[in-house]
């Protein structure tokens, strides 16, 4: 019997950023995304621009784009909540094709996490109409690409919703 | 103080080619950059941000890092969103001009007092923040006269305004609203950027 690793690596991630032509990442760190911070500053591909508070995110997102970038947001599920006007005014008001990597803490597939964090935030992205894909291991990866096309064609906000934290 | 129609007609003739962002009592409709406007085509009006302007800003300094950009921001603004101070300055864009528009009230509301009003020291907290250049005025000379050295400085540049309050307390439905809105900003200058 083998065992199958389960894991999601943040140079998976960072190829699909890559792939996809991404140019900054707007971030505020957490504990399911902090693997990524070393590969982050080390790939110069990249620029990263840290925020105070996630609500700054989707507005720096916007003057990237307009500005002809193409921005990603990384943020935690926590910080959609404290988002909640950034995403509505400078997101789905204005048509941003604006995909937001979500650190999904709380998420749980063995059962009902008592995390209101998990527990609220696909009803949040529900209310809001914003489409979202999960991803939990490195065979998931691709799911950003699929969110990032999909933000480009339907000029909406995308959500990927990081359900582990990433590996060393 | 400064009248407040004033000092957007002093930035905007000094602004040579670059974008403004513009929001609250600087974008208004019957005192703000609209009615001075000499680059409409390059003016961002960002309304309803709940303080995000200069984060806007930011985002386009750094995708456009050869164009000036300019942030006409409100004193009631930049208090919800404290912290995009210390985010706009980490990245020390140099061609970013942050000017905020102190009346000390939120106007639109009717003219309550801010927290801070008359004591925070905003050139102070922008120093503090990391900028690199800073500026305060609030004679409508002197800035006429120091409006060149402002522009001319290396950002990021924070310059605080003292102007007169502009009090109106319409409804939001019922307000009067600009021809250019945010989204025909969205619309229009991705391709006028990318063109020049």
């Amino acid at each position: 019997m083998t065992t199958h690793e389960v894991v999601l690596h943040p140079s998976s991630v960072v190829e699909e950023l890559k792939k996809n032509d991404i140019s900054h990442v707007v971030w505020l760190p957490d504990s399911e995304t902090n693997f990524m911070y070393q590969l982050l500053t080390n790939e110069p591909s990249l620029d990263l621009v840290p925020v105070c508070r996630e609500g700054e995110t989707m507005a720096i997102a916007a003057g990237l784009w307009v500005g002809g970038k193409r921005p990603i947001v990384l943020i935690q599920n926590t910080g959609i909540f404290e988002s909640g006007d950034s995403i509505r005014g400078l997101g789905l008001d204005v048509n941003q094709p604006l995909v937001m990597l979500v650190g999904y803490r709380g998420w749980s597939r063995h059962g009902i996490t008592n995390d209101s964090a998990a527990r609220f935030i696909e009803h949040i992205l529900h209310a809001w109409g914003i489409n979202y894909y999960l991803i939990e291991t490195d065979e998931d990866a691709d799911r950003i690409s699929v969110a990032i096309q999909e933000a480009d064609r339907t000029q909406r906000p995308v959500a990927v919703l990081v359900g582990t934290e990433f590996g060393a | 103080m400064i009248d407040n129609q004033e000092a957007v007609k002093v930035i905007d003739a000094n602004r040579g080619d670059g974008v403004i962002i513009a929001t609250m009592n600087a974008n208004n409709v019957r005192f703000g950059l609209p009615t001075v406007t000499t680059h409409e085509q390059l003016d961002m009006p960002v309304s309803g941000a709940m303080g995000k302007a200069s984060n806007v800003g930011l985002g386009l300094a750094l995708a456009q890092p050869d164009r000036k950009v300019i942030v006409l921001d409100g004193d009631g603004s930049l208090l919800m969103n404290l912290g995009a101070m210390v985010t706009l300055a980490n990245k020390t864009p140099t061609n970013l001009c942050h000017m905020l528009f102190d009346n000390g009230v939120y106007a639109v509301t009717g003219g309550q007092p801010v927290p801070g009003s008359g004591k925070a020291d905003w050139e102070g907290l922008a120093k503090a923040a990391g900028y690199a250049a800073t500026f305060s005025f609030d004679d409508l000379e002197d800035l006429t006269t120091g409006i060149a050295e402002v522009m001319a400085a290396v950002g990021p540049v924070f310059v605080h305004l003292r102007v007169k309050p502009e009090i109106e307390n319409t409804p939001v439905q019922f307000r009067q609203r600009a021809r250019r809105t945010m989204q025909t900003a969205i619309d229009e200058l991705p391709a006028l950027l990318a063109n020049d």
